[in-house]
């Protein structure tokens, strides 16, 4: 079966409002989660389940979330650390101060909270745009921090600040393998995926697109700014905080609110120019790129490049290698990964027929 | 009371350290538009430099005229490779852009002159002045003061060559209207280069002050952040503005660390800077010194 | 009431009556003392030289601009301090005189966004977009796909609006205007910059959806060509102030007008 449009002719609107309107494009999505949730667990090492798979699904959702924020909405944001850092902060408090918290709506407390101080730090974007904007996330990012830290009643006073996530409880069900773990994950960061594409394609997306655009044409048209960028705080916070809570819960189990620092939130910056700026694919594909880039690069320096330079070197060529990605990206491809995806596929539906 | 003077001054000389940076940030701002994030990874690579062929045996002038010509380069081929290729696109892609510059040269500067924190000496006592001692009471670094000294002089400086030479003026030109300025033919890559090459021996400047005080270390990267609450509270776009915001920075800082940060455990310097040019902004959007801006339909 | 316009339908009574305007900048005094009237179902053209306050005017229509003088009534309301999204929920849409698209959206979604006021499902509804979302969006599509048949845009329904040349562009931006469906359509230069052909094409648009859905119309044109061929009424600004008023007839052979556009001085 070759990947076509021809022959799928749209006979109504409804079929041309699907998120994957090519049929070819529906059954790849399927076969990816089936392979996903039903033969990785069965070939992949564990190594790769824990290192790999687990961190590049929570840093999925965590550049999905500031792709919503940033990508959709136009809002510069250097502060999604911290709003993981709420989520996590949150789900630990929910979880150890309320007697038998479900576990998940303890993830959806967290989410919930990272909202809230989402929004917070959102006000001042209805005054300030572009890099006024950014610095004024680097508030947060500083802010957050350091109160998780200096307040032991956040971390239920555990010594500076490191809490040891409990353990993971559904029905019963104890998620304490690699792979449970690794499909309780796949399973929430599916299901956002699927609510963050829904909402981007339908008015709250728009509203988000228009305000990134022009503003002013925004709002003659109708569009509440305020309530528009403050939705995209939210939701982009309830993401990150979500995602926060996994990568406590689901990755590291021990964490401390240095963890979540500048660096962190870069790094997921770094995911959505990478991987496409206003693309929800994008944020898997660029997920996946900063996750598997250091492991390439130490495998490349170990294997290939042993006794030429020396060891400190490769923390260093990681810096200079995602910063000049970085700028590779912006001045080639700005769209990112996204964006070639996208040409391969046209590519491809002309093939084997150029013409 | 002689205890608040000694903090409010130690923290207008930690101000005058912001507004290194910052001036470095507004002069590539107002000529380009860009907003360069990499200022303070330029300080770092500055002073990394610096050191690096002191080390080698280079004599100090030699070192610093030697750390200047690693500058003028870096800010050649930063205009060469990023900032050429990306003119005209929206002003957020060309401060990522930057972003990705900072990584790239805080990896190369600890690439060629290694991780480890180097002591940076430049012959000046770090010692409290005795007359000042003795007459107010103040303790004040000799340092310090030194420190001012040089950004007075630097500013000074900088009046200098923006008022009176034919670059200068050019510059100030461009600041104005960059499409005007192209049509009289001025060159505006030339300008750019210029301008770079100037941040850069700002950023020189302020590595070695500040490499000299709290040695060379990648945390200068951190602090060096603090210039972007200087640049929302001084504006964008004036050089007196990143000098008036650096100290106000740099004082209430300390003074909230010292008087506040008691009540809440300390190490409020950290966020206070930010926090406190947010609550300015919703105050006032533009700055200080800034121009005010309505968008136009 | 037996008044009619050019398309020979009935124009209705005063919708929308501006009196005593004054709008100013600081120093700049973009308007002084305005006063003039809109009545339904007309196209009332506005025509000024560079800087006359033209567009400053419909912007104090729409609520973005505050003017600092003067009464605004509409529809036999005397309007409060109006914020520019309550414009559109009023029944006022407009084009911009530099084309307002959202550059990264494709044509359709633009259009889209012009019913955003009409759509009422939550953000939760729209994530699961299950019933209630996914018929809303159906319905709103239909409508958004009949003003692309009547601007004769299917052909770039999924381009990005950015890629498209200037003209379609404009015309595109009248689409999302007239998809809200609006009772008062205001156009800034809409023709401006178009090749001949264009403008024929843009004409024949704007008369249309006067004609077919009796919309109100206000609208700053240079082309004098244009604004006398179409426009049932003409009020003519200058340096900020109003310098005549009436039917095109009126208004070409007002000594006043001649001068400003001549440039003689007064
Ligand atoms: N936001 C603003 N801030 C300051 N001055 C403004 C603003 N908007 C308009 N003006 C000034 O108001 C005056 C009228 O401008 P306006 O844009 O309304 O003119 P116009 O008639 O539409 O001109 P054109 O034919 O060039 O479009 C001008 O002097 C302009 O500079
Ligand atoms: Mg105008």
């Amino acid at each position: 079966m070759l990947y076509r449009e021809a022959g799928q002719f749209k006979t109504s609107y409804a079929a041309d409002q699907q998120i994957f309107p090519i049929r070819q494009d529906r059954i790849a999505i399927g076969l990816i989660l089936v392979v996903a949730a039903l033969v990785v667990p069965m070939v992949a090492s564990e190594y790769w389940i824990k290192a790999i798979l687990i961190p590049f699904l929570i840093f999925s959702l965590a550049a999905l979330g500031l792709n919503i924020l940033t990508g959709y909405a136009g809002q510069l944001s250097l502060g999604s650390a911290a709003f993981m850092a709420v989520g996590a902060f949150a789900a630990y408090n929910f979880m150890g101060r309320i007697e038998g918290m479900p576990v998940l709506l303890a993830f959806v407390g967290g989410g919930l909270s990272a909202a809230a101080v989402g929004i917070l730090f959102g006000l001042p974007s209805l005054r300030i745009k572009g890099f006024y904007l950014a610095v004024a996330t680097l508030a947060a990012q500083f802010f957050i921090v350091w109160a998780l830290t200096k307040f032991g009643w956040f971390s239920m006073d555990s010594s500076s600040g490191v809490i040891t996530a409990q353990e993971i409880q559904i029905l019963g069900y104890r998620f304490d393998t690699p792979i449970s773990l690794y499909l309780l994950v796949l399973t929430i960061v599916a299901v956002m995926a699927l609510a963050a594409k829904n909402m981007v394609r339908s008015s709250v997306g728009r509203a988000w697109m228009a305000v990134r655009d022009m503003d002013v044409a925004a709002e003659v048209i109708g569009i509440r700014i305020m309530h528009t960028k403050l939705l995209a705080f939210a939701i982009s916070s309830f993401y990150c905080g979500v995602a926060g809570a996994l990568y406590a819960y689901a990755y590291l189990g021990t964490v401390e609110p240095e963890g979540f620092n500048l660096d962190l939130s870069f790094k997921i910056l770094f995911m959505i120019i990478i991987g496409g700026v206003g693309s929800i694919m994008g944020s898997f594909l660029g997920a996946a790129f900063i996750v598997l880039l250091p492991i390439f690069l130490d495998v490349l320096i170990q294997d290939f490049l042993t006794g030429l330079l020396p060891p400190s070197i490769s923390s260093n060529l990681q810096l200079m290698v995602f910063g000049g990605l970085i700028i590779f990206f912006l001045i080639v491809e700005p769209h990112g990964l996204a964006r070639l995806w996208q040409i391969g596929k046209e590519k491809l539906r002309l093939w084997p027929f150029p013409h | 009371m002689q205890f608040f003077f000694e903090v409010l001054i130690g923290g207008l000389l930690s101000g005058v350290m912001y507004s290194f940076v910052a001036l470095g940030f507004v002069m590539i701002y107002k000529a380009s538009g860009v907003f360069n994030f990499a200022q303070g990874a330029m300080v770092f690579f500055a002073a990394l430099t610096f050191v690096g062929f002191q080390e080698m045996g280079a004599p100090f002038w030699l070192a610093l005229i030697l750390a200047f010509g690693a500058m003028v380069l870096l800010g050649i081929a930063t205009e060469r490779i990023v900032l050429r290729p990306l003119v005209n696109q929206p002003h957020i892609t060309l401060f990522m852009a930057t972003i990705g510059l900072t990584f790239f040269v805080e990896g190369l500067a600890q690439g060629i002159w290694g991780s480890t924190v180097r002591g940076l000496d430049l012959g000046i006592q770090d010692e409290p002045i005795e007359w000042i001692m003795d007459k107010a009471g103040i303790l004040v670094s000799s340092f310090d003061l030194f420190a001012a000294g040089v950004a007075a002089a630097l500013v000074t400086l900088l009046a200098l060559f923006f008022q009176y030479t034919r670059v200068g003026r050019a510059l100030r030109a461009v600041a104005d209207d960059h499409q005007a300025a192209l049509s009289i033919g001025i060159p505006l890559q030339n300008i750019w280069r210029i301008v770079w090459a100037v941040a850069g021996f700002v950023a020189l400047v302020a590595g070695l002050l500040w490499g000299a005080r709290n040695g060379v270390q990648f945390a200068l990267t951190f602090t060096a952040l603090k210039a972007l609450p200087v640049l929302i509270l001084g504006g964008f776009t004036s050089v007196p503005g990143a000098i008036v915001g650096g100290l106000i920075i740099g004082s209430t800082e300390k003074l909230a660390e010292v008087y506040l940060g008691g009540y809440v455990g300390g190490g409020i310097d950290s966020w206070f800077p930010y926090v406190m040019a947010l609550a300015f902004l919703l105050i006032r959007p533009e700055g200080l010194f800034g121009e005010k801006h309505i968008d136009r339909v | 009431m037996s008044e009619q316009n050019q398309n020979g339908r009935r124009v209705g009574e005063v919708i929308l009556d501006l009196q005593n305007i004054s709008l100013r900048f600081g120093g700049v005094k973009a308007l002084t003392d305005i006063s003039f009237n809109v009545k339904e179902h007309e196209i009332r053209a506005i025509i000024g030289p560079n800087g006359a306050g033209k567009s400053s005017m419909l912007n104090v229509i729409n609520g973005v601009y505050h003017p600092q003088e003067g009464r605004i009534v509409f529809h036999g309301e005397e309007r409060k301090k109006m914020e520019p999204h309550m414009a559109a929920t009023q029944g006022i849409a407009r084009t911009f005189q530099n084309i307002a698209l959202f550059k990264g959206m494709s044509v359709l979604d633009n259009i889209m966004t012009g019913r955003i006021t009409k759509m009422k499902c939550g953000f939760l509804e729209q994530a699961l977009y299950l019933g209630r979302a996914q018929k809303e969006e159906l319905a709103h599509r239909e409508k958004v796909e009949e003003v692309i048949d009547f601007l004769e845009i299917q052909h770039i329904r999924k381009t990005p609006v950015g890629r498209l040349p200037y003209g379609l562009q404009k015309r595109v931006e009248l689409g999302r205007a007239l998809a809200a469906e609006p009772s008062l359509l205001l156009l800034d230069e809409p023709m401006a910059g178009m090749n001949v052909e264009e403008k024929q094409d843009m004409c024949r648009f704007i008369l249309d959806v006067n004609d077919q859905f009796g919309t109100t119309i206000v609208l700053i044109e240079h082309d004098m060509g244009v604004v006398m061929d179409i426009s049932d009424r003409v009020v003519v600004l200058d340096y900020g102030k109003k310098i005549g008023d009436g039917t095109p007839d009126d208004v070409r052979n007002n000594q006043e007008v001649i001068s400003a556009y001549l440039g003689v001085a007064h």
